[in-house]
């Protein structure tokens, strides 16, 4: 029987799973009181609804609305002093709940905290640009955009920013393969000689140990030499020996120059 | 209106206007200052850079990707290949975002041999900014020297784990191998001549150069507001003034318990920035050399032990049953963290380098995200490069020091 592969998630999974296995949680803990983050879930929940917060690993959490998100890192960089936003990306939920994870990762230089803010938004959903307040999010959500084709609005210049203009799909999403999809292993033969010659240059081999024998341009073969570009087939080659292929051993003792073979 | 064909491709974005006197030129992807794949697209009016476009993109590889389909052990090499000039320093930050989700305490002995590894891997990146920054600029004697004593922290890096570019040195839960016999005198010894070089050849050569002087003072101006916008981090923040060090700030290992100083520079401009690079080398070999006597008072423990998520060490794996039936779980279908996520900065020669990771409780990562310190670099590129000259362009690459294994991930 075929192996069964979800088409909503193709990435490698473990090929052993225990049914009774609970997998333990990164333990969660509530906000202390009178911790600097206590003040920050205070300054926040003034202005936007937090759905869920707690602290992980050192480091605050906070789910809010995606809808929220230009707001809450604004309250966060003027009024709680994160004044650096390291990293923001995406995470794809859309097998299991149809939505993506957004975080924005926040940094506060004068008291070494960090602030994780985390919005969920659905399929076609676009968030709001933060890059007029962190110019570090132009690079960022690009890079957003060009893996998961997330759009944020009014963004400068939402484009591509690591993949080729134009590339079709979206590499980091779960439905997207290691290998490329179907674009992906024809982009260069249709970009460069176009779609037409997908049948000339065949398919592409990703097998970096594969010899194809009756290739006679790209391989030689030891002891069935036939000219560059000859054209043989299956079964009608003609037996070639040729001397180099056979191994010598110089006799150097005897000091005569007559070659035995090998035995 | 471009019209576009095979011939004449789409132009990203860009304004032929033929009415003034703009001339737009392409700086890469094959040019030997943009330090790897960078492609600049620059637009120059007269000597005057315009405007600035870097794109990137030509040395990505899919590594966030990869990620999601390796176990988290078969991952650590690969992250070798972001940073090729210090990559322990990556090998370090993934190894330490996947000890804190899953909580592991690191036995001290490799505590100290990760933090003499870090710190060997600041000093070749910045003897690597040096020598390549310098040879950028023009001063290309600079580059032989500098490269002389890289080759020798090299050879103590392949000392200790055989390697002199892709590491691998450190693993989950702490280092593979002990320290080889006489690495320590090595070490100690090349502290020293480190410590003799910077001050006689390097900075001898270029502090009070005059040339030098001129191409970098004033150039690659970027104020504190700017590096603070643009996620600037490591050398290029406290080249603005802003003494943040995550070493200090956030300690990690045992930079809490060790002495050294974070030099910052209010000159905002490349020649702060190059002497930052130089002083940061004498706070490493300080480092080292307070870490040659701590590694002597240490237990030879090298690995966490917590056989859920770490294989015994080999002489238990060899004698004993159940360590064996644990490693052999291990390999084959590897580690399964905590469900839950984490992100762990770390001080990396370039800046701030930090891996998010997303565990579902799977042995492989849902989501990796690797914080990449040039890859915000790359992006300041396009502000900090407008109203400065052609000539300068090359100077605030090299100052900047990115790395595109880094960048395009």
């Amino acid at each position: 029987m075929r192996k069964y592969t979800p088409k909503d998630n193709v990435q490698k999974k473990s090929y052993y799973t225990d049914r009774f296995w609970v997998a333990p949680r990164v333990p969660t803990s509530e906000v202390e009181a009178g911790s600097h983050f206590e003040s920050v879930v205070k300054t926040i929940s003034n202005v936007v609804t937090i759905k869920d917060v707690g602290v992980q690993i050192g480091q605050l959490r906070i789910v809010i609305n995606a809808t929220d998100n230009f707001k809450t890192l604004q309250t966060l960089r003027d009024a709680c002093g994160y004044a650096m936003c390291s990293e923001l990306s995406a995470v794809d939920y859309l097998a299991q709940d149809g939505e993506f994870e957004v975080f924005y990762q926040m940094l506060n230089l004068t008291e070494a905290k960090r602030v994780r803010v985390v919005c969920r938004i659905k399929k076609d959903e676009a968030v709001e640009s933060v890059v007029p307040l962190f110019k570090s999010a132009n690079f960022a959500e690009r890079e957003m955009f060009d893996m998961f084709g997330i759009k944020a609005n009014n963004h400068p210049f939402m484009k591509r920013i690591l993949m080729p203009d134009d590339w079709e799909g979206y590499p980091l999403l779960k439905t997207y393969p290691l290998h490329g999809d179907e674009f992906a292993s024809w982009y260069e033969v249709d970009k460069i000689f176009g779609k037409e010659y997908r049948d000339v240059v065949g398919p592409e081999n990703r097998d970096p140990a594969s010899v194809e024998r009756y290739d006679s341009q790209r391989f030689s073969r030891v002891g069935y030499e036939v000219p560059f570009g000859a054209e043989i087939e299956e079964g009608k080659e003609e037996e070639n020996p040729i001397a180099y292929s056979e191994t010598f051993m110089v006799d150097y003792t005897t000091g005569t120059t007559t070659l035995k073979k090998r035995k | 209106m471009q019209v576009t064909n095979k011939l004449t491709p789409f132009f990203e974005n860009l304004n032929f206007e033929r009415d003034d006197n703009t001339m737009v030129i392409n700086f890469g992807p094959q040019h030997p200052s943009a330090h790897g794949q960078l492609r600049l697209v620059l637009e120059l009016d007269g000597e005057l850079v315009t405007k600035a476009y870097p794109d990137i993109g030509y040395l990505h590889r899919g590594i966030e990707k990869m990620a999601e389909n390796m176990t988290y052990n078969e991952f650590l090499p690969t992250t070798d290949r972001l940073d090729y000039i210090a990559s322990t320093s990556n090998n370090y930050a993934y190894a330490l975002s996947v000890e804190r989700l899953i909580g592991l305490e690191v036995p001290r002995r490799a505590q100290v041999i990760r933090t003499m590894l870090l710190e060997l891997n600041r000093i070749i990146s910045h003897l690597f900014f040096v020598a390549t920054h310098a040879l950028d600029v023009g001063a290309m004697s600079v580059f032989l020297y500098a490269f002389r004593e890289r080759e020798f922290a090299m050879d103590l890096m392949e000392d200790y784990c055989g390697a002199r570019l892709t590491h691998s040195a450190v693993r989950i839960g702490g280092v593979p191998l002990d320290l080889p016999k006489n690495w320590l005198t090595d070490l100690s010894k090349f502290c020293t001549k480190v410590n003799y070089e910077l001050e006689h050849t390097y900075e001898a050569l270029l502090t009070e150069n005059r040339i030098w002087k001129m191409r970098l003072e004033d150039v690659g101006v970027l104020t504190p507001e700017d590096a603070l916008s643009w996620g600037c981090t490591g050398v290029m923040i406290r080249g603005s003034g802003i003494k943040y060090d995550i070493r200090k700030e956030e300690p990690y290992e045992l930079y809490g318990e060790l002495d050294f100083d974070v030099p910052i520079s209010d000159k905002r401009d490349s020649y702060g920035r190059y002497a930052l690079y130089m002083e940061e080398m004498r706070q490493s070999v300080r480092i080292l050399k307070q870490l040659i006597p701590m590694y002597d008072k240490t237990e030879p423990k090298l690995m966490a032990h917590a056989p859920q998520y770490i294989s015994a060490p080999k002489e238990e794996i060899m004698t004993q049953n159940y360590a064996l039936m644990q490693h052999f779980v291990l390999v084959t279908q590897g580690m399964r963290p905590p469900v839950g996520e984490v992100y762990a900065p770390t001080e990396s020669p370039k800046g701030e380098l930090g891996f998010y990771i997303k565990s579902e409780g799977e042995p492989y990562a849902y989501r990796l995200k690797c914080r990449a310190p040039s890859f915000f670099h790359t992006g300041l590129l396009q502000e900090i490069l407008v109203g400065t000259y052609i000539a300068d362009v090359v100077t605030i690459i090299g100052s900047t020091n990115i790395v595109f294994g880094e960048v395009d991930r």
